[in-house]
């Protein structure tokens, strides 16, 4: 398994190949439906975002809440297409990577390889597994939306396959 | 008749919840042993030995299985025989609400479809009841997660339309899903009744234990056919490739109307949470 550090740069994608197993360490955002809504809102309306996303990776996650002494609780992956509509807009702001479960659209295909970006696929439903991947948890961004606010995570050896590049 | 108070249901209803959320179904767990010994793909041996251990770390810990703690629906069979005392749907409604906190559940229910603001409580459940003889009161707690759901379908086919054609249609739902439902799945579906009868078929389908087939052999048969070909695209757990796409498909059937043939697919995931205990 490739051991592969967050935040990725261009050249590191370059030298991954589809298919490859990987093992991702380093920090990294969480993000899904709602997160990504209100970031496209804002980046249309050209206004300022909450932080910034260039270079990251958005892991596409709502975890359960925080057991007392826990950093996160189950935090699978969710459903990556539905995330779908917003990468036009988030690429070109320069997002680099992404993390979920499950195909992409055909132009999502296209998208991502155009703007030299990777998608990773993770294990779908592992989330009691994955909760040991993540060793710090802090909300940055949109708090009210509960689950779907997006955090910074810090992982250690968290399990992907590269999926897209 | 015999008196059953309503703060056993809620007790019922707070630990079926707990124990569907963090204890994968016997039969499903089983289920992932058997495909996992099967199995060639390497990639496939990998993620179901992580979907084994995800299983045994949740039961371990009491942690979720999948953070997608889902809508929770609940189906009451009530016997004639029984009087219940207090109020049902209260009752409920407190039992998932206590299991949601005390378990650190996540809470994915919004309050209207469109405005979509987090009831915070992951209230309300969809509450099924049913009447039966006897005077036992089942209850069963089934976690809905939205991964699979999102993958439900349905198709009105003609009362000519021959079986193949159905088939071809659950196939052709799956091939167009791909990994989406986290596979390796559970197939629910259900054939006959109106529509809603049909899809009410396809999610008791899935409360079927894996491996026990429809009593009815040309159905049987069809149950057969329809896993060989899921199986046969090859799409494996998570999508990595291998054989193990689909563990189960259970097809209920119900008379049906002489214009009609209705037809509906539900789709369960590798983490099929359900419980149930009889009162």
């Amino acid at each position: 398994m490739k051991k592969i550090n967050l935040p990725l740069t261009k050249e590191a994608i370059k030298k991954l190949k589809v298919g490859d197993m990987v093992l991702l360490s380093g920090t990294l955002l969480t993000g899904r439906d709602q997160a990504h809504k209100r970031l496209a809102d804002t980046l249309r309306s050209k206004k300022r975002l909450p932080i910034s996303i260039k270079g990251e990776t958005i892991y596409y996650t709502g975890p359960t809440p925080s057991k007392k002494g826990e950093v996160i609780g189950s935090c699978g992956p969710t459903t990556s297409a539905r995330m779908d509509p917003f990468l036009p807009l988030l690429l070109k702001s320069g997002l680099l990577g992404m993390i979920g479960k499950g195909e992409r659209s055909t132009e999502s295909n296209a998208i991502i390889k155009k703007h030299g970006a990777v998608y990773f696929m993770t294990i779908g439903g592992a989330g009691a597994y994955l909760q040991s991947k993540v060793k710090k948890n802090t909300i940055v961004a949109y708090k009210d939306l509960q689950t779907e606010a997006i955090r910074r995570l810090i992982v250690k050896d968290f399990p992907a396959i590269v999926a897209i590049k | 008749m015999r008196r059953i108070d309503s703060k056993l249901i809620k007790k019922a209803v707070k630990d079926l919840c707990i124990k569907a959320n963090t204890q994968l179904r016997g039969d499903v767990y089983l289920a992932l042993k058997r495909l996992r010994k099967k199995e060639k793909s390497l990639k496939a041996k990998m993620v179901l030995d992580t979907l084994i251990k995800n299983a045994d770390i949740a039961k371990k810990k009491k942690l979720p299985i999948c953070q997608d703690t889902g809508m929770v629906v609940v189906y009451l069979k009530i016997g004639q025989g029984v009087s219940i005392k207090g109020d049902i749907s209260k009752a409920i409604k407190d039992g998932v609400r206590e299991a949601y906190k005390e378990g650190y559940f996540r809470k994915s229910v919004v309050k209207d479809p469109f405005i979509r603001k987090n009831t915070s409580t992951n209230l309300p459940p969809i509450i099924y009841t049913g009447i039966t003889s006897g005077s036992k009161l089942e209850i069963r707690v089934a976690i809905k997660g939205f991964g699979c759901e999102n993958a439900s379908a349905t198709k009105m086919f003609r009362p000519t339309d021959p079986m193949g054609s159905v088939e071809k249609f659950i196939v052709d739902q799956m091939k167009k899903l791909g990994s989406k439902a986290c596979p390796p799945m559970y197939i629910g579906i259900g054939i006959g009744g109106t529509l809603d009868k049909a899809v009410s078929l396809s999610k008791e389908a899935i409360f079927r234990p894996a491996g026990k087939g429809s009593s009815f052999p040309h159905i049987r048969k069809l149950e057969k056919s329809i896993l060989k070909k899921i199986n046969d695209l090859k799409i494996g757990p998570m999508g990595v490739g291998g054989r193990s796409t689909v563990f189960n498909v259970s097809i209920n059937t119900y008379p049906t109307h002489i214009a009609g043939l209705p037809v509906a697919l539900s789709v369960s995931c590798h983490a099929t949470r359900d419980a149930s205990r009889i009162l």
